[in-house]
């Protein structure tokens, strides 16, 4: 039997019909029932993401209200000392920024550099075949479980650091930096290729013809090209940096930087112990805080200023990479 | 030497030279996952053992084991697939076939664009506030793989919708021109054609949350637990009432899982828990590498066998 098409529109000339009651108008309406039922829950599946955003936008907003009520907003974000463990408890959150700082440009000192050389490598010199094979392979970098690093950080990478200066602590930001890049190496390096493979051949062979050789090609002709998707990639790498919790909450410490204000560069030496908020947040889990009292408002405050930070990160990347894909 | 010919010397060296350098970088960052790995296996490859699978943790690092965490992570994995997997593959089905370009989507779009890149510790702090207190769920299996649930949804409705745009319009067409609902044409042709594809981004996202640590230490998971959830339906024991355990009531049952196990251990002082860290870390490793593996195996396979 040929029915006609029925769009979830012409659903309700169908429902009408029903006096008529035979065989296949009940199917056809029990079809456009079910198929307006499942729109609505397919609907509300997607809108749940939504409703997880506001949870958290919600969450850290309001556990974090009664926190800046008792510290203050300038305090929190001009006060230079973290102590919340004191008699008297400073609750600064420069320090803690300062070692999110560092860790992260450690991190990226190692993984934009170095991501970028392979990306261009993979997509403008090395053999198709050999691309397809390193690629996943260099991916699974990323699948590492963070922990795992954290431990390879402080039992493999610092020993071998300490080997060339003897006074490196055993918890220190290099360490847990250097690995932190090594594991973004492939969000930068898989984007970056994506976006320059997507650059047309038209303008490589532009380049050719001029008598451009493949380096000149791929750093003045693709690069600038396929930039806003590179530039998307690094902002990804970022985010992953100032969210990265693991590495720098086991390998570099969890004790917030002293800044001393007579020599404030000292503080971004990644040569010392330092914590980030991310690791702050670890160690106030790891205790036994109470529901509802400061140091428990604090981790909501610290991860209000982690979501802030990296949100920026996120719609920036999201902004960029729409730009690249329209490019061509 | 004419200078055109000096020119094209230094290029070529030019290319020559970059070849060099992109090539070993790239073999410098696959040795340092190399070494991660043999260092793993020269500290821990010596714990390893059926005891070590089958014990529970201990002051006493010879006789710990990782049962408990091994258990726990298989358990919140549980929770963990049966919420994201459906939220997520019908999140993806919305957006890709159903919804039409305005605010909402684009809201929607960029929603999880940003969810994608919000720190996993930061759904840790939500999970905190909102299923353990607010909902009263307690530092449970089910709190925690809710928890990862939201965390990895971003993942999945990526995968679906990438897996939905690969499946030609012409199937949708076809099946529209036969007289089928919307909901037809998903149910019975889109759905089974992106199954390898979603699959393939499932199992990447739950390789993810298998080592995921920080959003789990936020809720509070334990780090030393000397028992296993109740097994549905086994007997209860006399002095807990008798009868047997509810089909559910693992689900409210303290837990910890490998990653939180290994960073116990990590954070211990003393050589020998080390090594309990890096057996943990094998297991834990073998779990994630072996999981991606196997993504890619399904995506390969279902390359092979699809053709449009």
């Amino acid at each position: 039997m040929v029915q006609p098409r029925e769009s979830a529109q012409a659903a309700t000339p169908v429902e009408r019909s029903v006096p008529r009651a035979d065989a296949a108008a009940g199917l056809r309406i029990r079809r456009a029932i079910v198929d307006r039922a499942m729109q609505g829950v397919l609907a509300l599946a997607a809108a749940s993401s939504i409703a997880v955003t506001l949870g958290i936008v919600y969450i850290l907003i309001s556990e974090s209200v009664p926190f800046f009520r008792a510290v203050g907003l300038k305090d929190f974000l001009t006060d230079t000392m973290w102590t919340p463990q004191f008699a008297v408890p400073r609750y600064g959150i420069v320090p803690l920024l300062m070692g999110t700082l560092v860790t992260t440009m450690v991190a990226l000192a190692v993984a934009l550099p170095v991501g970028t050389i392979i990306a261009i490598w993979l997509s403008e010199f090395a053999p198709a075949r050999l691309r397809e094979t390193v690629k996943p392979v260099l991916e699974l970098l990323a699948a590492v479980p963070t922990v795992v690093y954290g431990y390879f950080a402080l039992l493999f990478v610092t020993p071998l650091f300490q080997r060339l200066w003897p006074d490196l602590p055993t918890f220190n930001m290099l360490g847990a930096g250097l690995v932190m890049g090594i594991m973004i190496i492939p969000y930068v390096s898989s984007l970056s290729e994506d976006a320059m493979r997507a650059v047309p051949m038209l303008l490589r062979e532009g380049s050719f013809a001029v008598g451009g050789n493949k380096i000149v090609t791929a750093t003045r002709v693709v690069f600038p090209a396929a930039l806003s998707g590179i530039a998307a990639a690094y902002v990804l790498g970022i985010s992953r940096a100032v969210g990265e919790t693991m590495i720098v909450a086991v390998a570099a410490g969890q004790q917030p930087i002293s800044i001393d204000p007579s020599r404030p560069l000292d503080a971004m030496n990644p040569g010392q112990p330092g914590a980030t908020i991310t690791a702050f947040i670890v160690s106030v889990s790891l205790g036994d805080v109470q529901h509802g009292e400061i140091g428990y408002q604090a981790i909501f405050a610290a991860g209000l200023t982690l979501f802030v930070a990296t949100l920026g990160f996120n719609v920036a990347g999201y902004v960029l990479r729409k730009r690249f894909r329209q490019a061509y | 030497m004419t200078p055109i010919e000096r020119t094209i010397r230094f290029r070529r060296y030019q290319d020559a030279a970059f070849q060099v350098l992109g090539a070993s970088l790239t073999v410098v960052a696959l040795l340092v996952l190399g070494a991660l790995v043999l260092d793993l296996a020269k500290t821990g490859l010596g714990r390893l053992s059926w005891s070590f699978l089958t014990s529970f943790p201990s002051r006493k690092a010879e006789q710990a084991g990782i049962a408990s965490a091994i258990v726990g992570s298989f358990y919140v994995m549980i929770v963990t697939a049966f919420t994201a997997i459906p939220l997520g593959v019908a999140a993806g089905m919305y957006l890709e076939e159903y919804s039409r370009r305005n605010w909402f989507t684009a809201i929607i779009e960029i929603n999880i664009a940003n969810l994608a890149g919000v720190p996993s510790i930061v759904y840790g702090l939500m999970a905190l506030s909102l299923f353990v207190y607010t909902f009263g769920l307690g530092e449970s299996i089910l709190a925690g793989g809710l928890t990862l649930a939201l965390l990895i949804l971003p993942i999945v409705i990526v995968a679906t919708r990438e897996a939905l745009r690969s499946i030609p319009l012409h199937i949708r067409e076809a099946a529209y021109a036969m007289g089928a609902t919307r909901w037809q044409v998903v149910r019975h042709h889109l759905l089974p054609y992106s199954t390898g594809g979603i699959a393939t981004g499932v199992i990447i996202a739950l390789s993810r949350a298998i080592g995921e640590t920080a959003p789990l230490i936020t809720i509070g998971a334990l780090t030393f637990i000397a028992f296993l959830p109740p097994t549905p339906l086994t007997p209860r024991p006399e002095e807990d009432g008798g009868g047997l355990y509810g089909p559910f009531e693992w689900l409210d049952s303290g837990f910890t899982v490998l990653p939180i196990q290994m960073f116990n251990w990590v954070s211990r002082p003393g050589e020998a828990f080390l090594a309990n860290a890096a057996a943990a870390g094998i297991v834990l490793i073998v779990a994630t590498l072996g999981l991606n593996a196997l993504a890619i195996v399904v995506r390969n396979r279902m390359r092979r066998r699809i053709r449009w």
